[in-house]
């Protein structure tokens, strides 16, 4: 396998484990498992969790997911000599 | 200071600034004006784009859209940030190295084929203008509301703004002018959000003050599900709407983002392509800073609302602000059981929008706007329209006469830069994908430059002429600009990067059958079949709004049925396809 194709599996593998988590929090506990999640309350707070993630939490993983993925590929880069400069 | 001269006064400085920036980064070529040069730093680029994605509709309508439909209103939330996460992880890094200017540009090369160019380009086009009448439309809305003058004079005052920065700085000028626009909406949207919750609760911070207790100690969001309960609407935190129409919006929400070319573009003006990956990351944070509000100021208003009117008397406990939004047609009270109190509880109050009775002196017992409507059967008496709830907020809260007019400059701020941003995706459409690369690739570079700035002149007026003479269809349409982008640009971009194997049959077969499927399912239940029957023939009780994930979808089948039959892509846009997947060519 050439440098350019396992530097393309790795990507492809960082992907699949962030869209994974993507899809967890936005479709998994904000959507598909929000009426069962609401039954337990983020502690001190009003917030029923299902609802929280589907107006809140899922927002903030969503910021996260994408600087984790720059850091990853900055990595990678770096790793492979193919970064800019 | 009364709030008239305060909202002329902010508006007058924040236009001039607008101004001013548009005359310092003047467009002196192509690449300047397409793509700003490609030298945006990308924190500024992450500024740019958030205030760019962020629409009137945004900034105005979203909280209270939420307000209204409770958990249901997540759609938009999760749908409008999600987007971003595709974004970063799935386009914005390889179109960059790609290093052309628009999305078409992509879509000709890499299908190396001008029907899929000429597709894109229509798409393009029909997408932004979609959405772009109803930006105009806001700009003159914020001016007529808040300034007092005829919403015409307001569209043509927004359009001489725009006109200005867009035709002569293109991309530049735009992305300049967005940053110091995103500075001004976003400390116009978060000054009374911080104070209402400072009011209502014991926290600064709204994105905390919903969940925790009011004054009377009870949790803020067990207090309004308490309310709802009691009036009859849909509990507030749990939602009505199906799960899988929940599921297919946010999906098709969250594609369409991905796929819109107003912001894909933006990630072409970095320097280099992980400058586009963090940049993803900065606009997904600034778009979250107000998208996180959003649904606290819905919770906050959405009680301040019901405890204020509900039972209350017109005559006497009604506040001012009623009597004064009742005048722009905002709200409307029909009195059903003459008891001269208003009684708000689930159900329309009456048929359809307010039609007031012509004569401004005649009045019905208790002093209130008489309405031509017909009524309906149920006891709720209020008509509220959703726009109302950002817009009246700093009056409910009784904030200072300038924080209204900041709020109606940070509307402004809003709406003109999500136009500018769609007028720059129609004028490069016109002047580089079908101009250059199709009719005249002989075109000289200053005529190109030219051409660019005739025809964002000529979007621009037309623009202006749909936010004077608004289609009757504006809000409908967005489903449209959304579905068409999943169902087109979405899929074909994505096969473009990660398989080499899809070919031009299978890309064009793909979008063209995916518009098709989506466009007829829309057309269908917005225009010919509508009402509340026809919800009952929504396939597997998907939505209109929803339909554009399987368009997506099927664009996918189609597109990998096809190229799997006919020829594989020449070698060099196979090698292309390797060359864009790296940031650099390895040593």
């Amino acid at each position: 396998m050439t440098q350019a194709s396992r530097y393309w599996r790795k990507n492809v593998q960082y992907l699949a484990i962030l869209l994974s988590i993507w899809f967890a929090v936005s479709y998994g506990c904000g959507i598909l498992f929000a009426g069962l999640l609401n039954r337990v309350r983020i502690p001190g707070t009003g917030f029923k969790l299902g609802f929280w993630f589907a107006q809140q939490g899922s927002i903030y993983v969503f910021v996260v997911l994408i600087f984790v993925y720059v850091r990853l590929m900055n990595r990678l880069d770096a790793k492979y000599g193919v970064a800019e400069d | 200071m009364d709030t008239q001269t305060w909202t002329f006064l902010i508006v007058a400085l924040t236009s001039g600034l607008y101004l001013g920036i548009a005359v310092w980064s003047k467009a002196q070529t192509t690449k300047d004006f397409y793509v700003a040069g490609t030298g945006v730093p990308p924190l500024a680029n992450g500024m740019a784009t958030a205030a760019d994605w962020m629409s009137a509709a945004s900034f105005i309508g979203m909280a209270g859209i939420i307000s209204f439909m409770g958990y249901d209103g997540s759609v938009y939330l999760m749908g409008w940030t999600g987007g971003y996460v595709l974004l970063a992880l799935l386009l914005a890094p390889y179109l960059r190295k790609f290093g052309k200017f628009t999305v078409p540009d992509f879509i000709g090369d890499r299908y190396y084929s001008q029907t899929a160019r000429i597709v894109a380009v229509f798409c393009a086009i029909f997408v932004s203008f979609t959405y772009v009448a109803g930006q105009m439309r806001g700009v003159g809305i914020v001016f007529s509301r808040f300034l007092e003058v005829e919403i015409t004079t307001g569209v043509i005052a927004g359009m001489a703004i725009v006109f200005f920065y867009a035709v002569l700085g293109g991309m530049k000028g735009i992305t300049y002018t967005q940053v110091a626009q995103y500075c001004v909406l976003i400390f116009a949207y978060m000054v009374p959000a911080i104070f209402i919750s400072i009011l209502m609760t014991d926290s600064a911070i709204p994105q905390l003050g919903f969940g925790s207790r009011g004054e009377d100690g009870t949790f803020l969001l067990d207090k309004l599900d308490g309310l709802h309960e009691q009036l009859g609407f849909a509990s507030y935190t749990d939602g009505s709407k199906s799960l899988l129409d929940v599921f297919f919006i946010t999906a098709a929400l969250m594609v369409g983002t991905a796929g819109l070319p107003h912001v894909i573009i933006r990630f072409y003006t970095v320097p280099k392509v992980r400058d586009a990956r963090t940049s993803v990351g900065w606009a997904l944070v600034f778009i979250a800073i107000l998208y996180t509000t959003a649904p606290a100021v819905a919770v906050f208003a959405r009680t301040n609302l019901i405890e204020t009117v509900s039972g209350a008397s017109y005559t006497e406990s009604l506040p001012d602000w009623f009597k004064r939004w009742e005048d722009t047609g905002l709200v409307a009270w029909v009195d059903k059981n003459g008891d001269g109190q208003v009684n708000y509880v689930a159900g329309p109050a009456f048929v359809g929008k307010p039609t007031f009775v012509t004569d401004e002196a005649e009045r019905g017992p208790s002093g209130e706007r008489l309405v031509t409507n017909a009524r309906t059967e149920n006891e709720n008496e209020l008509y509220i329209d959703r726009d109302i709830m950002v817009l009246a907020n700093p009056e409910i809260a009784r904030l200072p006469n300038w924080v209204i007019g900041l709020v109606a400059a940070g509307g402004l701020a809003a709406a003109l830069s999500t136009a500018a941003g769609l007028l720059l995706v129609v004028s490069s459409a016109i002047s580089h994908d079908l101009l250059k690369r199709s009719i005249r690739p002989q075109i000289s570079e200053r005529g190109e430059l030219l051409a660019a700035r005739i025809s964002a002149a000529v979007a621009v007026l037309v623009a202006g002429v749909l936010g004077v003479y608004p289609p009757d269809y504006v809000a409908a349409v967005v489903a449209f600009a959304f579905g068409l982008a999943a169902s087109s640009f979405f899929p074909a971009i994505i096969m473009g990067i990660f398989w080499k194997r899809m070919n031009r049959e299978g890309a064009v077969s793909g979008m063209v059958v995916g518009i098709l499927f989506t466009a007829s399912y829309i057309i269908w239940f917005k225009f010919l079949h509508t009402g509340p029957e026809s919800q009952e023939d929504w396939w597997f009780g998907i939505s209109p709004e929803g339909i554009g994930t399987v368009g997506m979808l099927i664009n996918f089948a189609v597109a990998i049925t096809v190229s799997r039959w006919t020829k594989e892509p020449p070698r060099a846009v196979q090698e292309m396809v390797e060359e864009i997947r790296v940031p650099r060519a390895s040593r």
